[in-house]
């Protein structure tokens, strides 16, 4: 008698997960297009917007977005809609999501997707589907090197952010002593190799820590950088990771500069470690700051999402708008878009951008810039960082 | 391997690891209760330290501290302390003790096999810690800095701070206080007899329920008490932070041998002084491997650990 | 301890589950004196699915059974059924691969059922075989790889399986005379000890970089291009199915040998079958290599499948996971594990893409808190899991029996 009750509840269940389920189900409909503009097309935005490193995407996504708002004021409501999938920046998630980003015909272009690990799993079903993709944070060199002809990044890569961050140790810093950490991940370890390589002698000793929320005690790397004497500490890695390091090395009485790459480079930061223990960290990023857009970004931004700009934002924010100005030229099929970006010269907010063969951005373009924490928790720039 | 890196390092890897070690030992009171009287690994348990942490976080919160906060005078700290402290262990009390009456009670009552008190317990870790990880969307939360860390004694580069001093002192406090209670009170009496031989001490009298309750009511304040020092200590917490540490205080207390208390905290020390050796010595990364390792050679070698399994026995 | 009389009188037993109430309980403590006479399974009257399937002639069995294997093949097309086809189908993951994920979940659910509803050890480091037969496979084929030896995928796989067979025995051996609870936690030991490595070898077996380049199974359509492309993950699936059919023929022929008979008492008792002569050593190890095996069998699939693989995959959640599923769906035997497999993978995937209005989380993060909680209340309610195996519900009643009153 209860077996069958419980058989009862247990399917009642299911069912009632379901249709609630199909309730909430919001098919994308048609866009109603104006009809002498290249309407009712999509762009998709591809990458992390829950997770550990979220905040990194969601600033990708917010600068995307505002452009299409921009574009739909002036060409009619939901003219082009940007279409949203979530990776959780995982490489696991990111095939079947890109897969069923490529069978909806009327997305044409994909901004993103943010992180290198999601990018290796992702780029080879865009490439294989034809359909233009620009990253506008992913930094991991190799990715230009598989050959994929949709691949663009506006960005430069850590090849040339590991310099510069090596290059503000030694001459800005003027660091002896430095102690490099990474967090094992592709995008960390790379940038964490780039940076020993280039300091040489300087790194007195290395250490590596788990993945981004996967650790949250530290004292062992802690206890090392106390004890190795370094006066700069170089953490290849995301915020979330890099803000606790910071903040209990403080609690360790550690008095050293902890610099970053543009992978710590959000309030998150600060958030993680304290306002205090942050304050005075230094963070190097392939971007400009978000506060020298051109334009009326940095309001409309504030205006719209009610934050100010993240990393990479205004990056987003233009390669959006590359996409648009595609479709204005009647590029609204993958291939003619891909054409477009091939071969065009854009001048954005945040920068140029011009793109080589491999999908790398020209590199009289690339800017990288040294940020600084400032007592309040925020991110404020600090100087451009010598290219070498 | 880093030989000169361990032997420079080797006294401050000590202290962190004996400061580290002490958490692991209250954390491992309430698996080697548990285990000893139940024959059951309470998998929650990670999951009872775990809302310790967020409850003494949100009550200092309710008074309006957050990590950036500055550290207040030192009768406030006392102040704070305690009421963080009276938080965490209420609240992990009473988790454990909803562990206990929702999921293995009933199992219990049917005479189920152990594979199905394992398998329950899981759920019920995967789930407390999945809903607090949605509510909390999966970030970590940071601490106030209520206990400024200032070097009390320095030997060497032994540095040894205030922090520190107030973990190991406590959990060796706490430690005497339930090896008191257990050989020397009649509760503590009716532990040992559950212990031993469960049907049998119900024969004799010993409300076997009740001190199963108690069994995970202890388990859980001590659990609240390592909470808050592991929050102090490293500054922040996440809904998933109970997980590792769990894994480390069970096999402490399977290290010092399960169901003995003085083998907790021996186990709890050692293992976090060995980790923190690895980790000097092939870094930070293999430091929970390193406690793996310890675990299955114990296994295979030694299986009642290093002080024997006693809980039933006259000597705890 | 079950009582002495096993098999025969037993099979009577069932008549309880048609009837609300037996009239003759017998109390706790007691053993049923009054046994009616042997009656072959066969033909015993039960009230349940699995009953009239057992009375069907067997061309008819048979026929069922093909017309449900076609129907499985015809899955990617379920999104074409009217009316509730759009509610199947999972919105926010493309369908045909939620499906490959489904095929690949419900191959390690059979593996680990094997290990834990088989020969009932309890094994929570599962995604460790998994691991170990994708990291073969990366191993073997991957440009990237530090062998460089660049096999094809078809070369790769019977490697790959033997690699994780013999990881099975390795882990197997050490563990073979640890108590549950103890073996429990080795097992989740060798799986982190198995991630780490991962994470923490940049050449070997490269961390978060991974291996890229992956090939993918060989075959090409009559235009020349691939049948195993990346964007159709249609074949994929079928691929995964068709390696389920031949899994399934396998174990559920072990199960009715010795080898199944074996553990079926080191399950119930492992010392009394020790005595009773059944070489519990050797049947317990291979339990563990052959469920690593077909682990190893779902990591060559997975591999194939991304062309990307890193060290984030193997996660121990993964393992707990598969263990739900098994637990769930009904551990002990093959139609329940399949429909655990199926149900872990479905369900999170189904509900990806649609926010619950508390948190505003998707709901796919949901998915831990869903299945602890219907873990918890399976094993109260309905220990036996959704598709029970016969055996398993008579054991669990007879313990519920011998319980003293607390």
């Amino acid at each position: 008698m209860r077996q069958g009750l419980v058989r009862v509840l247990g399917g009642a269940a299911i069912l009632a997960l379901l249709a609630g389920a199909a309730a909430c189900n919001s098919k994308s409909n048609s866009t109603t297009g104006s009809s002498n503009k290249n309407c009712g097309y999509k762009i998709a935005y591809f990458g992390a917007l829950t997770g550990s490193s979220a905040n990194l995407g969601v600033n990708i996504e917010q600068g995307a977005e505002l452009a299409v708002d921009q574009y739909n004021d002036k060409n009619g409501a939901n003219c082009i809609t940007i279409q949203k999938f979530d990776s959780q920046g995982s490489p696991d998630v990111a095939p079947g999501l890109a897969r069923s980003l490529v069978t909806d015909k009327k997305i044409i272009g994909v901004v993103g997707p943010p992180f290198s690990g999601e990018s290796e799993a992702a780029d080879p079903i865009f490439s294989d589907a034809g359909i233009p993709l620009i990253t506008p944070s992913a930094t991991r060199p190799s990715l230009s090197t598989h050959g994929w002809k949709v691949f663009h990044r506006a960005v430069a890569n850590d090849d040339a952010q590991g310099p510069a961050a090596a290059a503000y140790i030694q001459n800005v810093l003027k660091a002896t002593k430095v102690f490099v950490a990474d967090d094992q991940s592709a995008y960390g370890a790379g940038l964490a190799d780039v940076v020993k390589s280039k300091l040489g002698s300087a790194v007195v000793d290395t250490d590596k820590t788990a993945a981004d929320g996967k650790q949250t005690d530290f004292s062992a790397t802690v206890q090392k950088i106390v004890a190795s004497g370094a006066t700069a500490f170089f953490y290849g890695g995301y915020y979330q990771n890099a803000g606790l390091l910071r903040k209990q090395l403080t609690a360790a009485g550690w008095k050293g500069v902890q610099v970053g790459g543009d992978g710590v480079n959000d309030p998150g930061f600060a958030k993680a470690a304290g306002n205090d223990a942050a304050a005075g960290s230094v963070v190097t990023c392939p971007c400009a700051p978000a506060s020298k857009a051109s334009g009326t970004f940095v309001s409309d931004y504030k205006t719209k999402w009610n934050t100010d700009a993240g990393t990479y934002s205004d990056v987003a924010f233009d390669a959006m708008n590359i996409f648009l100005k595609g479709i204005d030229a009647g590029n609204t099929t993958p291939d003619k878009m891909n054409t477009y970006i091939n071969s065009v010269n854009y001048s954005g907010v945040a920068n140029t951008y011009k793109f080589t063969s491999t999908g790398e951005l020209d590199s009289s373009l690339i800017k990288v810039w040294a940020f600084k924490f400032d007592a309040s928790g925020a991110v404020v720039p600090d100087q451009e960082a010598p290219k070498s | 391997m880093n030989f000169s890196g361990l032997f420079h390092s080797f006294g401050p890897l000590t202290i962190t690891g004996l400061a580290q070690g002490a958490i692991i030992a209250l954390f491992a009171l309430g698996y080697t209760l548990v285990y000893g009287v139940l024959r059951l690994i309470n998998f929650a348990h990670s999951e009872v330290f775990m809302v310790g942490t967020f409850a003494a976080l949100y009550t200092w919160g309710f008074f309006g501290l957050d990590q950036n906060s500055p550290t207040p005078s030192l009768g406030a700290v006392i102040g704070y302390m305690l009421i963080g402290l009276a938080a965490a262990i209420v609240v992990s009390g009473i988790t454990a003790l909803l562990v206990e009456f929702v999921a293995y009670r009933p199992l219990r009552r049917r005479n189920a096999p152990p594979l199905a008190f394992l398998i329950t317990a899981i759920g019920a870790s995967l789930a407390i810690s999945s809903t607090v990880g949605v509510f909390t969307h999966q970030n970590i939360k940071g601490v106030p800095p209520l206990i400024r860390p200032a070097t009390v004694v320095h030997l060497g580069n032994w540095a040894i701070t205030n922090l520190q001093i107030l973990i190991i002192g406590l959990a060796l406090v706490l430690m005497f206080a339930l090896d008191r209670f257990i050989n020397y009170t009649r509760l503590g009496r009716g532990i040992r007899a559950v212990a031993q031989n469960p049907d049998s001490a119900a024969l004799m009298g010993v409300n076997k329920g009740r001190v199963i309750s108690l069994v995970f009511l202890i388990g859980g304040l001590m659990a609240g008490i390592a909470a808050v020092m592991y929050v102090l200590k490293i500054g922040d917490t996440k809904f998933d932070s109970g997980f590792n540490l769990g894994i480390e205080a069970f096999t402490a207390a399977v290290l010092g041998g399960i169901g003995n208390l003085r083998g907790a905290l021996l186990g709890g020390l050692l293992l976090g002084v060995v980790e923190n050796y690895v980790a000097g010595l092939f870094g930070t990364q293999w430091h929970t491997v390193g406690a793996f390792v310890i675990l299955i050679a114990i296994l295979m070698f030694r299986p009642t650990g290093l002080l024997g399994e006693s809980l039933g026995r006259a000597r705890a | 301890m079950t009582e002495p009389t096993a098999s025969g009188p037993r099979e009577a037993e069932p008549l309880a589950e048609a009837a609300p109430a037996v009239p003759t309980q017998p109390r706790a403590g007691t053993t049923a004196v009054q046994s009616p006479p042997v009656v072959p399974a066969a033909v015993v009257r039960r009230a349940t699915v699995r009953g009239w399937m057992a009375r069907q002639p067997w061309p008819v069995r048979a026929g069922l059974i093909l017309v449900f294997v076609v129907l499985a093949y015809l899955l990617p097309y379920a999104g074409d059924i009217p009316v509730i086809g759009p509610q199947i189908v999972t919105q926010g993951i493309d369908w045909p691969s939620a499906l490959f994920d489904m095929s690949y979940y419900v191959l390690l659910a059979l593996g680990l059922n094997v290990v834990v509803g088989f020969a009932g050890l309890l094994d929570l480091g599962y995604v460790g075989f998994f691991a170990v037969g994708a990291y073969t496979v990366a191993l073997l084929t991957s440009p990237d790889s530090v062998f460089n030896t660049k096999f094809v995928w078809l070369a790769a796989v019977p490697v790959a399986i033997v690699v994780a067979l013999l990881s099975g025995l390795i882990l197997g051996w050490p563990t073979l005379r640890l108590r549950g609870d103890y073996l429990a936690i080795v097992t989740l030991g060798f799986a982190e000890i198995i991630r780490i490595t991962a994470d923490s070898t940049p050449n070997f077996l490269r961390g978060d970089r991974g291996f890229g380049g992956l090939p993918h199974p060989p075959g090409n359509k009559s235009d020349g291009t691939p049948i195993f492309g990346v964007r159709d993950a249609t074949p994929y699936f079928w691929l995964g199915l068709s390696v389920i059919i031949l899994v399934i023929l396998a174990v559920r022929n072990l199960d009715r040998s010795r080898v199944g008979r074996s553990w079926l008492a080191i399950r119930e008792d492992e010392e009394a079958a020790e005595i009773m002569g059944v070489r519990t050593i050797k049947f317990k190890l291979w339990a563990f290599a052959i469920g690593a095996a077909v682990g190893g069998f779902g990591g060559v699939m997975f591999a194939g499948e991304q062309g990307f693989m890193n060290s984030s995959t193997f996660q121990l959640q993964f393992s707990i996971l598969i263990l739900s599923g098994v637990v769930m769906g009904g551990s002990g035997n093959i139609a329940g594990a399949i429909l655990g497999g199926a149900l872990i993978s479905y369900i999170p995937d189904r509900l990806r893409g649609i926010s619950d209005p508390l948190t505003h989380t998707d709901l796919f993060q949901w998915r831990f808190v869903f299945f602890g909680i219907a873990i918890m209340l399976i094993m109260i309610l309905r220990p036996q899991g959704i598709i029970p195996s016969r055996r398993r519900a008579m054991e669990l009643k007879d313990r519920a029996k011998e319980a003293a009153p607390q």
